[in-house]
Protein backbone atom coordinates (compact mmCIF):
# COMPACT_ATOMS: atom_id res chain seq x y z
CA UNK A 1 0.00 0.00 0.00
CA UNK A 2 1.36 3.40 -0.97
CA UNK A 3 1.51 6.06 1.71
CA UNK A 4 0.78 9.45 0.19
CA UNK A 5 1.38 12.87 1.72
CA UNK A 6 -1.47 15.33 1.08
CA UNK A 7 0.07 18.82 0.94
CA UNK A 8 -3.23 20.44 1.97
CA UNK A 9 -4.03 18.18 4.95
CA UNK A 10 -0.29 17.94 5.72
CA UNK A 11 -0.74 14.29 6.59
CA UNK A 12 0.62 11.01 5.20
CA UNK A 13 -2.26 8.64 4.54
CA UNK A 14 -2.95 5.29 2.84
CA UNK A 15 -3.42 5.06 -0.92
CA UNK A 16 -7.09 4.06 -0.50
CA UNK A 17 -7.94 7.66 0.41
CA UNK A 18 -6.63 8.91 -2.92
CA UNK A 19 -7.51 8.73 -6.60
CA UNK A 20 -4.88 8.89 -9.32
CA UNK A 21 -5.62 11.50 -11.97
CA UNK A 22 -2.99 11.05 -14.68
CA UNK A 23 0.11 12.96 -15.70
CA UNK A 24 0.57 16.46 -14.29
CA UNK A 25 1.49 19.75 -15.97
CA UNK A 26 -0.42 19.12 -19.20
CA UNK A 27 -1.79 22.53 -20.08
CA UNK A 28 -5.04 22.75 -21.97
CA UNK A 29 -4.48 24.52 -25.31
CA UNK A 30 -5.24 28.23 -25.05
CA UNK A 31 -6.57 28.42 -28.61
CA UNK A 32 -8.17 25.01 -29.36
CA UNK A 33 -9.54 25.92 -32.78
CA UNK A 34 -6.03 26.63 -34.05
CA UNK A 35 -4.67 23.17 -33.21
CA UNK A 36 -3.67 20.70 -35.91
CA UNK A 37 -4.69 17.05 -35.70
CA UNK A 38 -1.15 16.16 -34.54
CA UNK A 39 -1.30 18.75 -31.74
CA UNK A 40 -4.67 17.41 -30.62
CA UNK A 41 -3.23 13.88 -30.60
CA UNK A 42 -0.33 15.03 -28.44
CA UNK A 43 -2.61 16.84 -26.02
CA UNK A 44 -5.21 14.07 -25.74
CA UNK A 45 -3.27 10.84 -26.06
CA UNK A 46 0.52 11.18 -25.84
CA UNK A 47 1.91 10.85 -22.32
CA UNK A 48 5.50 10.64 -21.12
CA UNK A 49 4.89 7.24 -19.43
CA UNK A 50 8.21 7.88 -17.70
CA UNK A 51 10.28 5.01 -16.41
CA UNK A 52 11.74 6.89 -13.46
CA UNK A 53 10.57 10.21 -12.02
CA UNK A 54 6.99 10.95 -13.06
CA UNK A 55 4.99 14.09 -12.28
CA UNK A 56 1.38 13.12 -11.69
CA UNK A 57 -1.90 14.38 -10.27
CA UNK A 58 -3.62 12.81 -7.29
CA UNK A 59 -6.87 13.72 -5.60
CA UNK A 60 -7.45 13.30 -1.88
CA UNK A 61 -10.91 12.03 -2.66
CA UNK A 62 -11.79 10.66 0.82
CA UNK A 63 -10.27 13.63 2.62
CA UNK A 64 -10.09 17.28 1.56
CA UNK A 65 -11.12 16.25 -2.01
CA UNK A 66 -8.50 18.58 -3.53
CA UNK A 67 -6.14 17.87 -6.41
CA UNK A 68 -2.39 18.04 -5.86
CA UNK A 69 0.72 16.97 -7.73
CA UNK A 70 3.37 14.42 -6.88
CA UNK A 71 6.75 13.30 -8.10
CA UNK A 72 7.02 9.53 -7.91
CA UNK A 73 9.61 7.06 -9.11
CA UNK A 74 7.66 4.61 -11.29
CA UNK A 75 10.27 1.86 -10.86
CA UNK A 76 10.29 1.79 -7.04
CA UNK A 77 6.82 3.42 -6.61
CA UNK A 78 8.49 5.68 -4.00
CA UNK A 79 7.05 9.20 -3.67
CA UNK A 80 9.79 11.84 -3.87
CA UNK A 81 7.61 14.82 -3.11
CA UNK A 82 4.03 16.06 -3.25
CA UNK A 83 3.14 19.69 -3.88
CA UNK A 84 0.09 21.88 -4.30
CA UNK A 85 -1.67 22.30 -7.61
CA UNK A 86 -0.43 25.36 -9.47
CA UNK A 87 3.11 25.13 -8.09
CA UNK A 88 5.85 24.45 -10.65
CA UNK A 89 7.39 21.00 -10.88
CA UNK A 90 10.17 20.85 -8.25
CA UNK A 91 13.66 20.32 -9.56
CA UNK A 92 14.82 16.86 -8.55
CA UNK A 93 18.11 15.46 -9.68
CA UNK A 94 18.41 11.95 -11.07
CA UNK A 95 20.48 10.95 -8.04
CA UNK A 96 17.59 11.66 -5.75
CA UNK A 97 15.30 9.53 -7.89
CA UNK A 98 17.57 6.53 -7.72
CA UNK A 99 17.54 6.39 -3.91
CA UNK B 1 15.20 -30.94 -32.91
CA UNK B 2 13.44 -34.06 -31.66
CA UNK B 3 10.01 -34.55 -33.17
CA UNK B 4 7.56 -35.27 -30.37
CA UNK B 5 5.35 -38.30 -30.89
CA UNK B 6 3.94 -41.18 -28.87
CA UNK B 7 6.89 -43.22 -30.13
CA UNK B 8 9.52 -40.67 -29.01
CA UNK B 9 7.87 -40.41 -25.57
CA UNK B 10 7.88 -44.19 -25.22
CA UNK B 11 11.48 -44.53 -26.40
CA UNK B 12 12.68 -41.90 -23.94
CA UNK B 13 10.61 -43.44 -21.15
CA UNK B 14 12.48 -46.74 -21.63
CA UNK B 15 15.85 -44.98 -21.55
CA UNK B 16 15.05 -43.13 -18.33
CA UNK B 17 14.36 -39.80 -20.07
CA UNK B 18 18.12 -39.19 -20.20
CA UNK B 19 18.41 -38.67 -23.94
CA UNK B 20 16.22 -35.63 -24.54
CA UNK B 21 18.14 -32.88 -26.29
CA UNK B 22 17.84 -29.13 -25.75
CA UNK B 23 14.78 -27.70 -27.49
CA UNK B 24 16.58 -24.67 -28.90
CA UNK B 25 20.16 -23.41 -28.79
CA UNK B 26 21.14 -20.42 -26.65
CA UNK B 27 22.15 -18.15 -29.52
CA UNK B 28 24.75 -15.39 -29.45
CA UNK B 29 24.09 -12.34 -31.62
CA UNK B 30 25.48 -12.08 -35.15
CA UNK B 31 26.44 -8.62 -36.45
CA UNK B 32 23.49 -8.34 -38.81
CA UNK B 33 20.00 -9.78 -39.34
CA UNK B 34 17.22 -9.20 -41.86
CA UNK B 35 14.72 -8.69 -39.04
CA UNK B 36 15.18 -8.04 -35.32
CA UNK B 37 12.25 -8.61 -33.00
CA UNK B 38 12.50 -6.91 -29.60
CA UNK B 39 10.93 -9.03 -26.87
CA UNK B 40 10.80 -12.83 -26.63
CA UNK B 41 7.30 -13.25 -25.34
CA UNK B 42 4.66 -15.28 -27.13
CA UNK B 43 3.94 -12.41 -29.57
CA UNK B 44 7.59 -11.84 -30.54
CA UNK B 45 8.54 -15.52 -30.78
CA UNK B 46 5.36 -16.24 -32.71
CA UNK B 47 6.13 -13.44 -35.17
CA UNK B 48 9.60 -14.93 -35.72
CA UNK B 49 8.05 -18.34 -36.30
CA UNK B 50 5.55 -17.07 -38.89
CA UNK B 51 8.25 -14.95 -40.59
CA UNK B 52 10.30 -18.10 -41.07
CA UNK B 53 7.47 -20.46 -41.90
CA UNK B 54 5.14 -18.38 -44.05
CA UNK B 55 7.45 -15.77 -45.54
CA UNK B 56 10.75 -17.64 -45.79
CA UNK B 57 12.61 -15.00 -43.75
CA UNK B 58 14.86 -17.00 -41.45
CA UNK B 59 17.71 -14.55 -40.77
CA UNK B 60 15.81 -13.28 -37.73
CA UNK B 61 16.83 -12.53 -34.15
CA UNK B 62 14.47 -12.31 -31.20
CA UNK B 63 16.19 -10.27 -28.51
CA UNK B 64 15.04 -10.51 -24.91
CA UNK B 65 16.09 -8.49 -21.86
CA UNK B 66 15.35 -11.28 -19.38
CA UNK B 67 14.44 -14.86 -20.07
CA UNK B 68 12.15 -16.18 -22.76
CA UNK B 69 8.48 -15.90 -21.85
CA UNK B 70 9.30 -14.25 -18.51
CA UNK B 71 7.27 -11.08 -19.07
CA UNK B 72 3.53 -10.91 -19.48
CA UNK B 73 3.46 -14.24 -21.36
CA UNK B 74 4.41 -15.93 -18.09
CA UNK B 75 2.33 -13.66 -15.88
CA UNK B 76 -1.20 -13.69 -17.28
CA UNK B 77 -4.26 -15.76 -16.40
CA UNK B 78 -4.24 -17.59 -19.79
CA UNK B 79 -7.80 -16.71 -20.77
CA UNK B 80 -8.56 -17.04 -24.48
CA UNK B 81 -11.77 -15.62 -25.96
CA UNK B 82 -12.88 -13.53 -28.93
CA UNK B 83 -16.24 -12.06 -27.91
CA UNK B 84 -15.29 -8.42 -28.55
CA UNK B 85 -17.87 -5.86 -29.61
CA UNK B 86 -16.40 -4.09 -32.62
CA UNK B 87 -15.90 -5.64 -36.05
CA UNK B 88 -12.18 -4.88 -36.08
CA UNK B 89 -11.56 -6.56 -32.71
CA UNK B 90 -13.81 -9.52 -33.49
CA UNK B 91 -11.83 -10.07 -36.69
CA UNK B 92 -8.47 -9.98 -34.95
CA UNK B 93 -9.32 -12.05 -31.87
CA UNK B 94 -11.33 -14.62 -33.83
CA UNK B 95 -8.39 -15.00 -36.22
CA UNK B 96 -6.26 -15.73 -33.14
CA UNK B 97 -8.83 -18.24 -31.87
CA UNK B 98 -8.78 -20.04 -35.25
CA UNK B 99 -5.00 -20.35 -34.93
CA UNK B 100 -5.22 -21.48 -31.28
CA UNK B 101 -7.35 -24.46 -32.32
CA UNK B 102 -4.56 -26.07 -34.33
CA UNK B 103 -1.55 -24.61 -32.55
CA UNK B 104 -0.43 -27.77 -30.76
CA UNK B 105 -0.38 -29.73 -34.03
CA UNK B 106 1.19 -26.87 -35.94
CA UNK B 107 4.06 -26.49 -33.45
CA UNK B 108 4.33 -30.19 -32.55
CA UNK B 109 4.16 -28.93 -28.97
CA UNK B 110 1.26 -29.35 -26.58
CA UNK B 111 0.06 -25.85 -25.63
CA UNK B 112 -2.81 -27.47 -23.71
CA UNK B 113 -5.47 -25.34 -25.35
CA UNK B 114 -8.69 -26.24 -23.58
CA UNK B 115 -12.04 -25.04 -24.93
CA UNK B 116 -13.70 -25.15 -21.55
CA UNK B 117 -15.84 -22.07 -22.15
CA UNK B 118 -15.60 -18.52 -20.82
CA UNK B 119 -18.64 -17.28 -18.93
CA UNK B 120 -19.05 -13.56 -18.19
CA UNK B 121 -21.41 -12.78 -15.32
CA UNK B 122 -24.04 -10.06 -15.43
CA UNK B 123 -24.70 -8.58 -11.99
CA UNK B 124 -26.98 -5.67 -12.84
CA UNK B 125 -29.36 -4.37 -15.52
CA UNK B 126 -26.56 -2.54 -17.31
CA UNK B 127 -24.50 -5.75 -17.55
CA UNK B 128 -27.51 -7.66 -18.92
CA UNK B 129 -28.17 -5.09 -21.63
CA UNK B 130 -24.51 -4.66 -22.49
CA UNK B 131 -23.81 -8.41 -22.71
CA UNK B 132 -26.90 -9.06 -24.82
CA UNK B 133 -25.75 -6.34 -27.19
CA UNK B 134 -22.33 -8.01 -27.29
CA UNK B 135 -23.95 -11.39 -28.03
CA UNK B 136 -25.96 -9.99 -30.94
CA UNK B 137 -22.95 -8.15 -32.36
CA UNK B 138 -20.79 -11.26 -31.97
CA UNK B 139 -23.27 -13.50 -33.74
CA UNK B 140 -23.52 -11.04 -36.64
CA UNK B 141 -19.74 -11.34 -36.91
CA UNK B 142 -19.81 -15.13 -36.78
CA UNK B 143 -18.33 -15.20 -33.27
CA UNK B 144 -20.04 -17.69 -30.97
CA UNK B 145 -21.57 -16.28 -27.80
CA UNK B 146 -24.85 -17.15 -26.09
CA UNK B 147 -26.99 -15.99 -23.20
CA UNK B 148 -27.54 -18.11 -20.09
CA UNK B 149 -30.17 -17.65 -17.39
CA UNK B 150 -28.89 -17.79 -13.79
CA UNK B 151 -30.01 -21.44 -13.52
CA UNK B 152 -28.24 -22.32 -16.77
CA UNK B 153 -25.12 -20.52 -15.56
CA UNK B 154 -25.21 -22.51 -12.33
CA UNK B 155 -25.59 -25.73 -14.30
CA UNK B 156 -22.56 -24.84 -16.43
CA UNK B 157 -20.51 -23.82 -13.38
CA UNK B 158 -21.83 -25.52 -10.21
CA UNK B 159 -19.71 -23.59 -7.65
CA UNK B 160 -21.48 -20.35 -8.67
CA UNK B 161 -23.70 -18.68 -6.06
CA UNK B 162 -26.95 -17.54 -7.72
CA UNK B 163 -28.89 -16.79 -4.53
CA UNK B 164 -31.11 -13.74 -5.00
CA UNK B 165 -29.81 -12.14 -1.79
CA UNK B 166 -26.15 -12.47 -2.81
CA UNK B 167 -23.90 -9.43 -2.54
CA UNK B 168 -23.35 -9.67 -6.31
CA UNK B 169 -26.54 -11.27 -7.67
CA UNK B 170 -26.17 -13.21 -10.92
CA UNK B 171 -28.78 -11.98 -13.40
CA UNK B 172 -27.49 -14.08 -16.25
CA UNK B 173 -24.28 -14.71 -18.14
CA UNK B 174 -22.74 -14.58 -21.59
CA UNK B 175 -21.02 -17.82 -22.56
CA UNK B 176 -18.49 -18.30 -25.33
CA UNK B 177 -18.15 -22.08 -25.56
CA UNK B 178 -15.27 -21.98 -28.01
CA UNK B 179 -13.19 -19.92 -25.58
CA UNK B 180 -10.98 -21.32 -22.83
CA UNK B 181 -7.39 -21.44 -21.62
CA UNK B 182 -3.96 -22.60 -22.74
CA UNK B 183 -0.67 -23.22 -20.97
CA UNK B 184 1.16 -19.88 -21.24
CA UNK B 185 4.74 -21.19 -20.86
CA UNK B 186 4.12 -23.84 -23.49
CA UNK B 187 3.04 -21.18 -25.97
CA UNK B 188 6.36 -19.35 -25.61
CA UNK B 189 8.37 -22.59 -25.61
CA UNK B 190 6.48 -24.07 -28.53
CA UNK B 191 6.99 -20.99 -30.71
CA UNK B 192 10.65 -20.70 -29.60
CA UNK B 193 11.35 -24.32 -30.46
CA UNK B 194 9.61 -24.16 -33.83
CA UNK B 195 11.23 -20.82 -34.73
CA UNK B 196 14.72 -21.96 -33.69
CA UNK B 197 14.29 -25.12 -35.77
CA UNK B 198 13.83 -22.87 -38.81
CA UNK B 199 16.99 -20.89 -38.08
CA UNK B 200 15.78 -18.03 -35.87
CA UNK B 201 18.28 -16.85 -33.21
CA UNK B 202 16.76 -16.40 -29.75
CA UNK B 203 19.05 -14.16 -27.73
CA UNK B 204 18.23 -13.97 -24.04
CA UNK B 205 19.67 -11.80 -21.24
CA UNK B 206 20.37 -9.08 -23.78
CA UNK B 207 18.57 -5.78 -23.15
CA UNK B 208 17.85 -3.57 -26.16
CA UNK B 209 19.11 -0.16 -25.05
CA UNK B 210 18.08 1.93 -28.04
CA UNK B 211 17.02 1.88 -31.66
CA UNK B 212 19.47 3.61 -34.03
CA UNK B 213 18.25 5.52 -37.08
CA UNK B 214 20.33 6.55 -40.08
CA UNK B 215 20.56 9.99 -41.74
CA UNK B 216 17.57 9.14 -43.97
CA UNK B 217 15.47 8.37 -40.88
CA UNK B 218 15.23 4.63 -41.51
CA UNK B 219 16.28 2.19 -38.80
CA UNK B 220 19.86 0.87 -38.88
CA UNK B 221 19.88 -1.51 -35.94
CA UNK B 222 19.71 -1.78 -32.19
CA UNK B 223 22.20 -0.99 -29.46
CA UNK B 224 22.08 -3.88 -26.99
CA UNK B 225 23.81 -5.14 -23.88
CA UNK B 226 25.85 -7.38 -26.20
CA UNK B 227 26.81 -4.67 -28.68
CA UNK B 228 25.34 -3.09 -31.81
CA UNK B 229 23.30 -5.36 -34.10
CA UNK B 230 22.36 -4.18 -37.59
CA UNK B 231 18.97 -4.74 -39.22
CA UNK B 232 16.86 -2.91 -41.78
CA UNK B 233 13.64 -4.07 -40.15
CA UNK B 234 12.90 -3.95 -36.44
CA UNK B 235 9.66 -5.06 -34.82
CA UNK B 236 9.08 -3.97 -31.23
CA UNK B 237 6.92 -6.36 -29.21
CA UNK B 238 7.95 -5.32 -25.72
CA UNK B 239 4.63 -4.90 -23.86
CA UNK B 240 4.96 -2.51 -20.89
CA UNK B 241 8.39 -1.23 -21.99
CA UNK B 242 7.40 -0.43 -25.57
CA UNK B 243 7.11 3.31 -25.04
CA UNK B 244 10.58 3.47 -23.46
CA UNK B 245 12.18 1.67 -26.43
CA UNK B 246 10.19 3.62 -29.04
CA UNK B 247 11.28 6.88 -27.46
CA UNK B 248 14.88 6.04 -28.44
CA UNK B 249 13.70 6.12 -32.07
CA UNK B 250 12.11 9.53 -31.42
CA UNK B 251 8.62 8.13 -31.49
CA UNK B 252 6.24 9.03 -28.69
CA UNK B 253 3.57 6.41 -28.14
CA UNK B 254 -0.01 6.81 -26.88
CA UNK B 255 0.69 4.27 -24.15
CA UNK B 256 0.69 4.16 -20.39
CA UNK B 257 2.11 1.24 -18.41
CA UNK B 258 0.24 -0.14 -15.41
CA UNK B 259 0.83 -3.11 -13.10
CA UNK B 260 -1.69 -5.91 -13.49
CA UNK B 261 -1.80 -8.61 -10.84
CA UNK B 262 -2.79 -12.24 -10.65
CA UNK B 263 -2.62 -14.89 -7.94
CA UNK B 264 -3.00 -18.64 -7.53
CA UNK B 265 -4.33 -20.81 -4.71
CA UNK B 266 -2.96 -24.04 -3.34
CA UNK B 267 -3.70 -26.90 -5.77
CA UNK B 268 -6.92 -28.88 -5.24
CA UNK B 269 -8.76 -31.61 -7.12
CA UNK B 270 -10.82 -30.57 -10.17
CA UNK B 271 -13.69 -28.43 -8.92
CA UNK B 272 -14.03 -25.59 -11.42
CA UNK B 273 -15.00 -26.58 -14.97
CA UNK B 274 -14.72 -23.33 -16.94
CA UNK B 275 -13.46 -19.76 -16.87
CA UNK B 276 -15.67 -17.20 -15.13
CA UNK B 277 -15.16 -13.47 -15.51
CA UNK B 278 -16.97 -10.76 -13.66
CA UNK B 279 -16.25 -7.35 -15.12
CA UNK B 280 -18.39 -5.53 -12.59
CA UNK B 281 -16.59 -6.81 -9.51
CA UNK B 282 -13.41 -7.25 -11.55
CA UNK B 283 -12.41 -10.82 -10.82
CA UNK B 284 -11.46 -13.64 -13.19
CA UNK B 285 -11.13 -17.25 -12.13
CA UNK B 286 -10.33 -20.64 -13.62
CA UNK B 287 -8.59 -23.80 -12.44
CA UNK B 288 -5.31 -24.87 -13.98
CA UNK B 289 -4.61 -28.49 -14.88
CA UNK B 290 -2.23 -28.52 -11.89
CA UNK B 291 -5.25 -27.78 -9.70
CA UNK B 292 -4.51 -24.22 -8.66
CA UNK B 293 -7.26 -21.65 -8.88
CA UNK B 294 -5.90 -18.95 -11.18
CA UNK B 295 -7.33 -15.57 -10.24
CA UNK B 296 -6.94 -12.35 -12.18
CA UNK B 297 -7.20 -8.91 -10.64
CA UNK B 298 -7.39 -5.39 -12.05
CA UNK B 299 -4.73 -2.83 -12.90
CA UNK B 300 -3.44 -0.42 -10.30
CA UNK B 301 -4.66 3.13 -10.80
CA UNK B 302 -1.17 4.64 -11.23
CA UNK B 303 1.47 3.97 -13.88
CA UNK B 304 4.37 1.86 -12.71
CA UNK B 305 7.15 -0.41 -13.95
CA UNK B 306 7.52 -2.23 -10.63
CA UNK B 307 6.04 -5.65 -11.66
CA UNK B 308 4.45 -5.85 -8.19
CA UNK B 309 1.21 -3.95 -7.80
CA UNK B 310 -0.62 -2.97 -4.64
CA UNK B 311 -2.29 -5.24 -2.10
CA UNK B 312 -5.65 -3.39 -1.98
CA UNK B 313 -6.51 -4.73 -5.44
CA UNK B 314 -5.79 -8.32 -4.44
CA UNK B 315 -7.89 -7.89 -1.32
CA UNK B 316 -10.79 -6.55 -3.40
CA UNK B 317 -10.54 -9.36 -5.95
CA UNK B 318 -10.34 -12.16 -3.40
CA UNK B 319 -13.27 -10.67 -1.48
CA UNK B 320 -15.31 -10.66 -4.69
CA UNK B 321 -14.35 -14.27 -5.51
CA UNK B 322 -15.47 -15.37 -2.03
CA UNK B 323 -18.82 -13.61 -2.53
CA UNK B 324 -19.51 -15.11 -5.95
CA UNK B 325 -18.10 -18.55 -5.06
CA UNK B 326 -18.62 -19.11 -1.31
CA UNK B 327 -17.12 -22.61 -1.74
CA UNK B 328 -13.68 -20.96 -1.99
CA UNK B 329 -13.78 -18.80 1.12
CA UNK B 330 -11.37 -21.01 3.05
CA UNK B 331 -8.94 -21.61 0.19
CA UNK B 332 -5.39 -20.51 0.87
CA UNK B 333 -3.61 -18.41 -1.72
CA UNK B 334 -0.14 -19.55 -2.67
CA UNK B 335 1.47 -16.63 -4.44
CA UNK B 336 0.76 -13.42 -6.34
CA UNK B 337 2.68 -11.44 -8.93
CA UNK B 338 2.38 -8.50 -11.27
CA UNK B 339 3.12 -7.77 -14.90
CA UNK B 340 3.40 -4.41 -16.63
CA UNK B 341 0.72 -3.88 -19.25
CA UNK B 342 0.77 -1.12 -21.86
CA UNK B 343 -2.63 0.48 -22.21
CA UNK B 344 -3.83 2.62 -25.13
CA UNK B 345 -6.46 5.37 -24.79
CA UNK B 346 -9.07 3.26 -26.64
CA UNK B 347 -7.97 -0.07 -25.09
CA UNK B 348 -7.24 -1.61 -28.49
CA UNK B 349 -3.83 -2.73 -29.68
CA UNK B 350 -1.46 -0.92 -32.01
CA UNK B 351 -0.21 -3.44 -34.56
CA UNK B 352 1.55 -2.46 -37.75
CA UNK B 353 3.83 0.09 -39.35
CA UNK B 354 5.12 3.29 -37.79
CA UNK B 355 6.14 6.63 -39.36
CA UNK B 356 9.76 5.42 -39.09
CA UNK B 357 10.92 3.40 -42.10
CA UNK B 358 11.68 -0.19 -41.15
CA UNK B 359 10.19 0.09 -37.67
CA UNK B 360 7.11 -1.95 -36.77
CA UNK B 361 5.25 -2.17 -33.50
CA UNK B 362 2.98 -4.63 -31.74
CA UNK B 363 1.82 -3.12 -28.46
CA UNK B 364 -1.07 -1.71 -26.48
CA UNK B 365 -2.68 -5.04 -25.67
CA UNK B 366 -3.45 -3.79 -22.19
CA UNK B 367 -4.77 -6.50 -19.91
CA UNK B 368 -5.72 -8.94 -22.67
CA UNK B 369 -2.77 -9.73 -24.91
CA UNK B 370 -2.32 -13.44 -24.26
CA UNK B 371 -5.47 -14.50 -26.10
CA UNK B 372 -4.28 -12.63 -29.20
CA UNK B 373 -0.83 -14.26 -29.28
CA UNK B 374 -1.10 -16.33 -32.48
CA UNK B 375 -3.20 -13.73 -34.31
CA UNK B 376 -0.94 -10.83 -33.39
CA UNK B 377 2.19 -12.80 -34.23
CA UNK B 378 0.76 -13.96 -37.56
CA UNK B 379 -0.33 -10.52 -38.75
CA UNK B 380 2.83 -8.82 -37.42
CA UNK B 381 4.95 -11.25 -39.45
CA UNK B 382 2.85 -10.48 -42.52
CA UNK B 383 3.26 -6.74 -42.01
CA UNK B 384 7.03 -6.98 -41.49
CA UNK B 385 7.55 -9.29 -44.47
CA UNK B 386 5.45 -7.34 -46.96
CA UNK B 387 5.83 -3.86 -45.45
CA UNK B 388 2.07 -3.49 -45.54
CA UNK B 389 -0.68 -4.44 -43.07
CA UNK B 390 -2.69 -7.65 -43.33
CA UNK B 391 -6.39 -6.90 -43.80
CA UNK B 392 -7.01 -8.08 -40.21
CA UNK B 393 -4.56 -5.72 -38.49
CA UNK B 394 -5.05 -2.82 -40.93
CA UNK B 395 -7.42 -0.89 -38.60
CA UNK B 396 -5.02 -1.15 -35.62
CA UNK B 397 -2.79 1.70 -36.73
CA UNK B 398 -0.83 4.24 -34.75
CA UNK B 399 -2.38 6.96 -36.98
CA UNK B 400 -5.87 6.37 -35.57
CA UNK B 401 -4.97 8.58 -32.61
CA UNK B 402 -4.43 11.43 -35.07
CA UNK B 403 -7.36 10.73 -37.38
CA UNK B 404 -9.77 9.91 -34.56
CA UNK B 405 -10.71 6.55 -36.11
CA UNK B 406 -10.53 4.80 -32.73
CA UNK B 407 -11.52 1.21 -31.96
CA UNK B 408 -13.12 2.12 -28.70
CA UNK B 409 -13.35 -1.16 -26.81
CA UNK B 410 -12.78 0.87 -23.63
CA UNK B 411 -16.20 2.47 -23.90
CA UNK B 412 -17.71 -0.84 -25.06
CA UNK B 413 -16.49 -2.91 -22.13
CA UNK B 414 -16.55 -0.15 -19.52
CA UNK B 415 -13.61 -1.89 -17.84
CA UNK B 416 -10.13 -2.94 -18.74
CA UNK B 417 -10.29 -6.24 -20.59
Amino acid sequence: MLLIHCPYCDDTLPELEFAYAGEAHIARPSDPSELSDEEWRDFLFIRSNARGVHAERWRHIHGCARYFNALRDTVSDKFLRTYKAGEPRPDTSVQEAVK
Amino acid sequence: MTHFSAMSLLKNAFTGNKNWSAQWPDAQPKTEYDVIIVGAGGHGLGAAYYLAKEHGITNVAVIEKGWLGGGNTGRNTTIIRSNYLYDESAGLYDHALDLWENLSTELNYNVMFSKRGVMMLAHNIHDVQSFQRHIHANRLNGVDNCWLTPAEAKEFCPPLNIASDARYPVMGAALQKRAGTARHDAVAWGYARAAAARGVDIIQNCPVLSIKRGPDGAVEGVETGKGFIRAKKIAVSAAGHTSVIMQSADLKMPLESYPLQALVSEPVKPVFPCVVMSNTVHAYISQSDKGELVIGSGTDQYISYSQRGGLPLIEHTVAAICEVFPIFNRMRMLRKWGGIVDVTPDRSAILGKTPVKGLYVNCGWGTGGFKATPGAAHTLAWTVAKDEPHVINAPFTLERFTTGRLIDEAAAAAVAH
